[in-house]
């Protein structure tokens, strides 16, 4: 008997109609813990660099966290992982909500879709009655609308993730929408290519676990714990002190000013009410105390999620001061099926190409003089591929600077390895973060930060009193923080570490599905995880049944880590990549930081092309992956060398 | 006939505090898993989320009666604009749908309050932090006969649905052959 899993792929081809039910080898899941572990596992094997992000040899696999459906509270993750044709790279993307666990009720870890259908299609996957049908009716249809539809038409319990007209027209930001979540980043768009619009699953069968009453006894206790600590969820979610910071240490427009005293009572006023009077609820995500996120509704009845800083994001890229205006976005971009991350940043962009006389009123015929109803200008040109203009934005900041040409490369100053960033523009260099921004692979900050504060406490008792309950942290790390004094870099050594311990954090996260929210991101601030290395085998060995302890969780993070780097390397990743944007900090020390980098690479046993060496993944049992790197000549036969940085 | 005090247990539900987690339907099919707590499956949990996510609709409803055939004259409630027919919140396991019958049997599902655990709120309320399910017990004076003829209709209801779903014959075939192996 499985447990914690069902042992089961669904395998789907859109080329052939093909359906398949594959039983999988437990012993992968011992390697790699499942979810994006797992399917970094499979994209290594079937995706060879040769094939192309709108190949239909390009898969899009659904995989569901190990924990999901355990009574783990707050492991619900679905990840969403492909190659995408942004950047030719791994796809780092998920949904929270009900779909990954409604997957895993059904009877699959995983949906593994590959091939291209030549109509709109979607996937009906009724436990094991699964059916590709025809889409006609969705074509055109908002993502939460599609939603709405395949519950009414099928099964009111049904649990629907659906691309919209963004995903439709293979914009390169869209978003894959499902319930109160939505996963960014680069996923929708490989979906919208397939020609499959949605996937809607019910499930009704068991999920063992392993060590039942020892899984329980752990549990229980965690709802209360988690529902009550504050700093466990999301912290954006209702406390105005949170959402000033962001408003006036956030750059606006295209990521050009901030903002310092932008917060004043007015303001304050402006985002209570407006938010007050649209709320209709509260809501969390499957089997999780939390409540991160709330349903708005406008005026005429539309209604949407907001989420993490999405609701200040748009008004301050597109410099309209009202809330109001940011909820309008919203409920136009979640139908269109719009990433919340890179889409204000994109069309900020493209105002400021209109400004800056880049992009003139031929480009854009009719083009308003109203900030806001310039966003709904450019979205929708963005979302139809409509003209020069919005076919090139439909490819992100990146490939439209490219493609308009004319000078707009220099105004794409806030993407790296092309990918739109947060608007963050600071002082001076951050070494850990540094290090983060350059190497990391999930292409946002939020997916790589997380585990360690992001800055020294000038006040020695605070930290003191912090260290004390850090039950999260490795013991060094601790000292490291005590002796952490404000205006002073951590050294090489901290910070590789740090950066090391972040990612693995986000690793394990996405492997068994627990929310960032718990553990992953929220280690930052306040220092308290409800989930971190040191509890988590626990819990994972009680569900699963697999021996765990820290340093085997430790070894198995690094060893999907690493592959992950390895997939990108052979898609040909290097080095000369891994940089954040020039203008993150407005100090820097190139040669300080290329120090740190080789010293990152070191610690990592990669080469200074940041290429893991043979020895390196011999080590983690990646043997398959130096033999192709040899073969390919990625690395020399000797299995590269490391320079000491 | 003489007075005697009896334990009423109540679920309180208040709809508006809901945060749509299905921790209870998740605590509840664990709870009732055998052996214990050994597997989840929300389609066997006796209490479910009736849930419409993009009408902002969530209504932890707990499994009531087994009834053989659907009610006889339907009525419609109209709430905030949209129309739900009365089953969208009744309790019971009715042959006109699938809620609240385990997926595999079929046999209907009804909520115990959690009997065996002895002295503690019932699992779905433990796992509701938000207060949407509240726990609540109270004495009532009941009289003997009023006792015995509710243990009655427990078991009258109990074969009824074993009736339905297999038949006279082959229920009495297996309650001899049940009999005899003592
Ligand atoms: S912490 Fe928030 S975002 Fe995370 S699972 Fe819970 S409700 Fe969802
Ligand atoms: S546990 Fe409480 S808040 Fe969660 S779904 Fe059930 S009733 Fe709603
Ligand atoms: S009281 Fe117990 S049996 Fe009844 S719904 Fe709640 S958890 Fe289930």
């Amino acid at each position: 008997m499985r447990c914690a899993e069902t042992g089961y792929n669904l395998e789907i081809d859109l080329s052939r109609g093909s359906i398949e039910r594959v039983e999988t080898d437990p012993r992968l899941t011992e390697l790699h813990l499942g979810g994006q572990g797992t399917a970094a596992k499979i994209i290594w094997d079937r995706v060879p660099p040769e094939t192309e992000p709108f190949s239909p040899d390009n898969l899009i696999i659904f995989s569901s966290g190990l924990l999901n459906c355990t009574p783990v509270p707050g492991a619900n993750r679905c990840i969403v992982n492909t190659i995408s044709p942004q950047t030719n790279l791994f796809v780092n993307s998920m949904l929270g909500g009900y779909f990954g666990t409604e997957m895993k009720y059904a009877g699959y870890d995983r949906i593994i879709i590959r091939g291209k259908s030549p109509n709109l299609v979607y996937l009906w996957i009724n436990n094991d009655k699964v059916e590709i049908r025809d889409a006609s009716h969705l074509q055109g249809k908002g993502a939460m609308e599609t939603q709405g539809i395949l519950q009414a038409e099928l099964d009111a319990s049904a649990q629907v993730a659906a691309i919209g007209l963004a995903g439709e027209n293979r914009v390169y930001g869209a978003s894959i929408e499902h319930a109160s979540s939505a996963a960014a980043r680069m996923a929708g768009v490989v979906m919208g290519d397939k020609r499959l619009k949605a996937i809607a699953i019910r499930g009704t069968k068991d999920i063992n676990v392993a060590h039942p009453i020892e899984l329980w006894g752990l549990c229980e206790p965690k709802y209360k714990s988690i529902a009550d600590d504050p700093e466990n969820g999301d912290p954006m979610r209702l406390d105005p002190s949170n959402d000033a910071w962001h408003m006036e240490n956030f750059a606006w427009g295209n990521a050009r000013e901030r903002r310092r005293g932008y917060f004043t009572e007015d303001v304050y006023k402006n985002d209570v009410t407006t938010t007050d009077k649209a709320r209709l609820r509260w809501v969390g995500c499957y089997n999780c105390p939390k409540m991160c996120k709330q349903m708005l509704e406008l005026e005429d009845g539309r209604k949407f999620f907001t989420k993490c800083f999405n609701r200040l994001i748009y008004m301050m890229a597109a410099y309209v001061e009202d809330f109001s205006f940011s909820y309008e976005m919203l409920a136009r971009t979640t139908q269109y099926g719009m990433d919340g991350f890179a889409t204000p940043q994109l069309l900020a962009f493209a105002v400021e190409l209109y400004e800056a006389g880049v992009l003139t009123n031929e480009d854009l015929p009719d083009f308003p003089a109203d900030n806001a109803e310039r966003f709904f200008y450019l979205l929708d040109i963005t979302v139809r591929r409509e003209g020069f203009v919005g076919d090139a934005l439909a490819d992100g900041v990146y490939w439209a600077a490219r493609k308009i040409g004319r000078g707009a490369e220099k105004y794409d100053h806030n993407t790296t390895k092309k990918v739109e960033q947060v608007p963050l523009k600071l002082g001076k260099v951050n070494f850990p973060y540094y290090l983060m921004y350059a190497t990391g692979e999930k292409m946002s900050i939020t997916q790589i930060e997380g585990s360690y504060p992001q800055a020294p406490e000038p006040d020695l008792e605070k930290r003191k009193k912090l260290v004390e309950g850090w039950e999260a942290a490795p013991e060094r790390f601790k000292k490291w923080f005590l002796e952490w004094e404000p205006r002073v870099d951590p050294s090489i050594e901290e910070s590789v570490n740090i950066t090391d311990w972040n990612e693995m954090m986000h690793y394990v996260d996405d492997s068994i599905g627990t929310c960032a929210w718990l553990s992953s991101f929220r280690g930052q601030f306040g220092c308290r995880p409800a989930y971190h290395m040191y509890n988590l085998p626990e819990f994972i060995s009680y569900a699963s049944g697999f021996e765990l302890d820290t340093d085997k969780l430790w070894k198995i993070a690094a060893r999907n880590r690493t592959l992950v780097r390895a997939i990108n390397n052979r898609r040909g990743l290097r080095r000369i990549d891994e940089a954040p944007p020039a203008d993150h900090w407005k100090i820097r020390e190139h040669e300080k930081e290329q120090a740190y980098l080789d010293g990152y690479y070191a610690f990592k046993g990669w080469t200074n092309e940041g290429i893991p060496t043979k020895e390196t993944l011999n080590k983690l049992g990646l043997d398959y992956v130096s033999e192709d790197f040899i073969q390919r000549g990625i690395l020399t036969s000797d299995g590269g060398e490391i320079r000491e940085g | 006939m003489k007075g005697e005090k009896k334990k009423v247990k109540l679920i309180k539900v208040n709809l508006d505090k809901c945060i749509a987690c299905r921790a209870c339907e998740l605590a509840c099919s664990a709870f009732h898993a055998k052996p214990k707590y050994s597997s989840i499956n929300p389609a066997r949990s006796r209490i479910r989320l009736v849930m419409d996510v993009l009408n902002d609709e969530y209504v932890p409803i707990r499994a009531t009666e087994y009834t053989k055939s659907e009610c006889v004259g339907r009525q419609i409630f109209t709430i905030n604009g949209k129309e739900y027919s009365e089953c969208s919140f009744c309790g019971a396991s009715c042959p006109s749908r699938d809620l609240f019958r385990e997926p595999d049997s079929g046999l209907p599902l009804k909520c115990d309050m959690c009997e065996d655990e002895l002295g503690h709120e019932p699992k779905c309320v433990k796992v509701c932090t938000v207060g949407a399910l509240v726990y609540e017990e109270y004495e009532e004076e009941v009289n003997e006969e009023v006792k015995e003829k509710e243990k009655q209709i427990a078991l009258e209801m109990g074969l009824k649905s074993l009736l339905d779903k297999y038949g006279a014959q082959r229920l009495l075939d297996n309650f001899v052959r049940m009999s005899r192996k003592g």
